[in-house]
């Protein structure tokens, strides 16, 4: 591989991502921030939306809305038409068996919820136990945290070290007769850590525990075959996929789905109603109450069609340069520190710069047009672990270019320099 | 009216509104804040207690709020830089004033000097709290 500026000649395979062409789809990084360019690296928060998939919401509320499975008239059953092939897209790129596994949420902390919620229920009593990761975005702990006080239920935490490598063999001894489900996070949200889930699954499975991943930061970075993996539930969000925000997956094994209870109750997930008794609809509207975000899982689909027209593998390769080299490029710095050391990281970068507050960084930062995330990132256990009080946050997406990364790396320059120990020689008086 | 001749609020503002006013762009509006939040003295580790903690999500911000001599003296600190040099900013217009004249005072510099913006999402840091609470702790001594 050859680099020549942002774009790339490549050598072996036939697809490169042409990122200044690329860049012309998303119209929002054209625009200045504080009179400079805008440099988005916030995008483990969420990703800008390509023209394709801004013009397929707006497609949609100009010719097509209305809501679905609902109405026979024509407008209805276009909707309805256009969002259960949304679903079959989405079934595509996880590779789930049937539709009936896909439940559209409003995003990965919804899906999660709603399992929490319905596995709880029915599945989770007094003295069960739960297993998290030590570094789960809050949306994977909070929820099974309220349901196990709820049920009086322990909440258990399989621990990762220093270096961000989740401790998997102490999975065999953390797991008991008691413990009813695992929940963890594919790549953390803060170390750009990939699990090894293929591994957790393996001995969980031995033990006949079921798994739930969050997938949130996962799904831009790499492929995920849920099949493959073998996984009982699989969550993520559309707008870290350059879809919408409000919409997102579960995915859940057909098995599952099938005798978990309903979440919400509502419009559009019953076959019938009787004065005491309800019959709900079979999978996965069961799961579905109230009016969907249409547009949302359009968007969706529309964001997947984009990917796959660039190539996802094209997409995936390209992040991985740029993260290797604003790996290389952070770890060159005198005075920061970078957290976790996986022999590859996906998506987001995490450090702190010596004696700078990272929301100082984070403010100035982005009064030179760079967008970073500061905090604690929704992930304070994890904070603790460290021994830190927050993190700046570099998170990357498909239109980043290294000249963005080298502006990273200048503005943390800059930020040394105003935040440094010496006074400065800038008086007003 | 005011029986001595120390310089109202107002005045105190216009007069950091015609500082700021010379700092050409954000990195030197910060440079200045940094610089004054260098000079704050930090409030006594001691002082940082829960009761005087205003959490924000990022920045964490103390307050602690007394009485001199019919006057208010505020002490307050950030983990932040940026931000304690705001509180640097604050404490200049406030500390000393009447508990009636801060109850009922417009903190307008904020604005003019665009520093609002650093103020806003309450979430993110305790700036927007701590000018509230200040102004509560002086309602509070009005009558005092």
């Amino acid at each position: 591989m050859v680099f020549t500026g942002t774009t790339y000649k490549k050598i072996n395979t036939a697809q490169v991502l042409d990122v200044d062409k690329v860049r012309k789809d998303f119209p929002i990084l054209a625009r200045r921030v504080n009179g400079r360019p805008l440099i988005y690296l916030d995008n483990a928060a969420t990703c800008q939306k390509p023209r394709a998939v801004v013009k397929r919401i707006v497609d949609f509320y100009t010719r097509n809305n209305s809501n679905i499975h609902r109405g026979v008239h024509a407008l209805s059953e276009r909707a309805s038409g256009e969002f259960e092939a949304a679903r079959e897209t989405v079934r595509q790129f996880l590779n789930a068996r049937s539709t009936r596994e896909i439940v559209f949420t409003q995003g990965t902390t919804d899906a999660i919820n709603l399992v929490a919620d319905s596995f709880g229920a029915d599945f989770l009593s007094k003295g069960d136990e739960i297993i998290v990761s030590g570094m789960e975005h809050h949306s994977n702990v909070l929820p099974w945290q309220r349901i196990c006080a709820r049920r009086q239920a322990a909440l258990k935490v399989l621990p990762c070290e220093h270096n961000g490598r989740l401790r998997v063999e102490d999975l065999d001894r953390l797991i008991t007769e008691n413990t009813k489900l695992i929940a963890l996070v594919y790549v953390s949200n803060v170390l750009g850590v990939r699990n090894p889930v293929e591994e957790v699954i393996r001995r969980a499975r031995a033990r006949g525990v079921p798994v739930l991943l969050d997938g949130a930061q996962a799904v831009a970075h790499f492929e995920v075959d849920v099949r493959a993996l073998d996984c009982d539930f699989f969550a993520f969000s559309g707008h870290k996929l350059y879809a919408d925000t409000g919409i997102g997956v579960l995915y859940g094994k057909e098995q599952w789905l099938r005798i978990l209870p309903p979440y919400r109750t509502g419009g559009g997930m019953v076959q019938s109603v009787g004065p005491e008794r309800v019959r709900y609809a079979g999978l996965p509207l069961k799961f579905e109450a109230g009016t969907m975000h249409v547009a949302g899982a359009l968007s969706l689909e529309e964001a997947i069609h984009y990917l796959r027209k660039l190539g996802f593998d094209s997409v995936r390769a390209h992040q991985r340069r740029l993260m290797d080299y604003a790996e290389g490029r952070l770890r060159a710095l005198d005075g920061v520190t970078v957290y976790a050391s996986p022999s590859r990281r996906y998506g987001a970068v995490s450090f702190t710069i010596d004696g700078v507050h990272p929301y100082d960084a984070g403010l100035i930062l982005d009064k030179l047009g760079i967008a970073v995330r500061s905090g604690t990132h929704c992930a304070e256990p994890l904070m603790r672990k460290y021994g830190v009080g927050g993190m700046v946050r570099a998170s990357f997406a498909l239109y980043n270019t290294r000249d963005e990364v080298d502006a990273l790396i200048e503005g943390i320059r800059r930020v040394q320099e105003l935040c440094g120990e010496c006074k400065s020689t800038r008086s007003l008086q | 009216m005011r029986e001595d001749a120390s310089i109202s609020i107002n005045e105190i503002q216009e007069q950091i509104i015609r500082e700021m006013a010379r700092l050409d762009d954000w990195m030197e509006k910060y440079e200045y804040l940094i610089d004054l939040g260098r000079d704050l003295p930090p409030m006594e580790t001691a002082l940082r207690r829960d009761e005087y903690s205003i959490a924000g999500c990022q920045s964490q911000v103390w307050l602690m709020p007394r009485m001199r001599d019919g006057r208010m003296n505020y002490v307050a600190d950030s983990d932040a830089k940026i931000t304690r040099g705001i509180i640097a900013l604050v404490l200049r217009v406030l500390n000393n004033q009447p508990p009636r004249d801060i109850a009922a005072a417009e903190l307008y510099f904020l604005d003019r000097t665009g520093l609002r913006s650093n103020l806003s999402p309450s979430r993110a840091n305790g700036l927007a709290a701590i000018v509230k609470q200040m102004k509560a702790a002086a309602a509070a001594r009005m009558n005092t």
